[in-house]
């Protein structure tokens, strides 16, 4: 007993770290540690990681709010999209076959992490926008934040707004339905679509998957498939960890960033497509 | 450092309020997951039936008043669940604040999204 809650709490602090600078929920990282490591059934690896999501989110959210980092309008005008996205996804369950689902979406995962190869040895890599188009205009979606790497501050402007909505509602839906976090979708969304500097993407990110995933989190608190055996200690290790990586992230190199994340969009990918084609790894 | 332009002034005394309460919420979470932790180290089960799973909040209540580790920590992951809520519900206040009227209909609007996702998955279990 002592040994499951040691394990789970220093999974915990790496998730949280992890989650807490890319911005993504830490279910890829669960998932197999529960099912294949400790032989636990699907069922509670998935309301572990809905319960892990919540815990990034807050926990790294605070030093975010704090340091100013995050986008406080773009995360509330987008919410809309992701939250109606996961009721619709939930309705979907039973009715939609999930298999096409997860091959767009894993195609959309690797175009994603071409495209940030692309940014990481483009010559412009990182170039920030700051003309805003007129639905960012209206909405006064642009911002600014103060990179502790870069020791200045960073105006930018928001684009593609329409195009961001649509993905953030079909990373709502994926959430809804196929019970993943969608935390890579919404950088995605903001970072490839929108135009927005990785760091406040992925801070935004972060205060979003908490929305998001409490939208569909009494649904699994009822159901019976959260254990809190496994995810108080997790969670517990996870705010941890989200503060360490809240505060690590702001003073990485943003080139760095995509270094951890672009192999991890692709193994994502890779994982999605495989399962779409049946077969789980 | 800081630029001086008045958005964005209003909008960090926004971020600071949220970020404020936000921490008090994540701290009472984690207190009540502790104390619920410790209990189930001290007494060595959950102190529940295998395999019972808490159906309602009456349960959750009837659990908590009999001090038993299972509903201790269930609750705490209930307060952890409320934070993100507990946020939207601050920002709205916090943009109201700021006679940001837009913004308020917007945070609301996410707010009753919310809120009929918590009324569908009491009721519906979806």
């Amino acid at each position: 007993m002592l040994n499951s809650i040691v394990i789970m709490l220093g999974v915990g602090v790496l998730v949280g770290i992890l989650g807490a600078i890319l911005g993504i929920g830490g279910g890829m990282i669960i998932t197999p540690v529960l099912t294949l490591g400790m032989g636990l059934d699907i069922k509670y690896a998935i309301g572990a990681s809905l319960i892990a999501v919540i815990a990034t989110s807050s926990g790294a959210t605070i030093a975010y709010l704090r340091d100013n980092v995050l986008n406080l309008r773009v995360a509330m005008f987008l919410e809309i999209a992701t939250s109606v996205g996961a009721i619709v996804g939930a309705l979907l369950t039973g009715v939609l076959n999930p298999i096409f689902l997860y091959i767009l979406f894993g195609f959309l995962l690797f175009f994603s992490g071409a495209n940030m190869v692309r940014k990481l040895w483009g010559k412009n890599s990182d170039q920030i926008t700051h003309t805003d188009d007129k639905i960012a205009k209206d909405l006064r979606l642009n911002g600014s934040y103060y990179d502790k790497n870069l020791h200045k501050e960073i105006d930018y402007g928001v684009t593609n707004v329409p195009t961001g909505f649509g993905i953030m509602f079909g990373a709502g839906v994926a959430s809804g339905l196929l019970g993943i976090g969608s935390g890579a979708f919404k950088v995605i969304a903001m970072d490839t679509f929108m135009k927005m500097p990785l760091k406040p993407s992925s801070s935004t990110s972060n205060l979003m998957m908490g929305v998001t995933a409490a939208a569909s989190a009494t649904i699994y608190f009822f159901n019976g498939s959260i254990l809190p055996q496994i995810a108080v200690p997790l969670a517990l290790g996870i705010i941890v960890g989200a503060a360490i990586g809240s505060r690590v992230m702001q003073i990485m190199p943003t080139r760095l960033m995509r270094i951890i994340f672009i192999p991890i969009l692709l193994y994502l990918g890779l994982q999605m497509i495989l399962k779409g084609f049946g077969v789980t790894i | 450092m800081k630029t001086s332009k008045p958005a964005t002034n209003e909008m960090q005394a926004v971020e600071q309020t949220i970020g404020k309460i936000l921490r008090w919420g994540v701290i009472v979470a984690a207190t009540i997951m502790i104390i619920g932790l410790l209990l189930y180290l001290m007494s060595g089960s959950l102190g529940v039936a295998t395999h019972y799973h808490v159906k309602n909040f009456f349960e959750l209540l009837q659990g908590l008043v009999t001090g038993k580790p299972y509903a201790v920590m269930m609750t705490g992951i209930f307060a952890l669940i409320l934070t993100p809520v507990l946020r939207v519900v601050v920002s709205i206040y916090s943009f109201y604040r700021e006679h940001d009227s837009l913004y308020m209909v917007i945070t609301s609007l996410v707010l009753v999204i919310l809120l009929t996702s918590f009324w569908l998955g009491i009721e519906f279990h979806l």
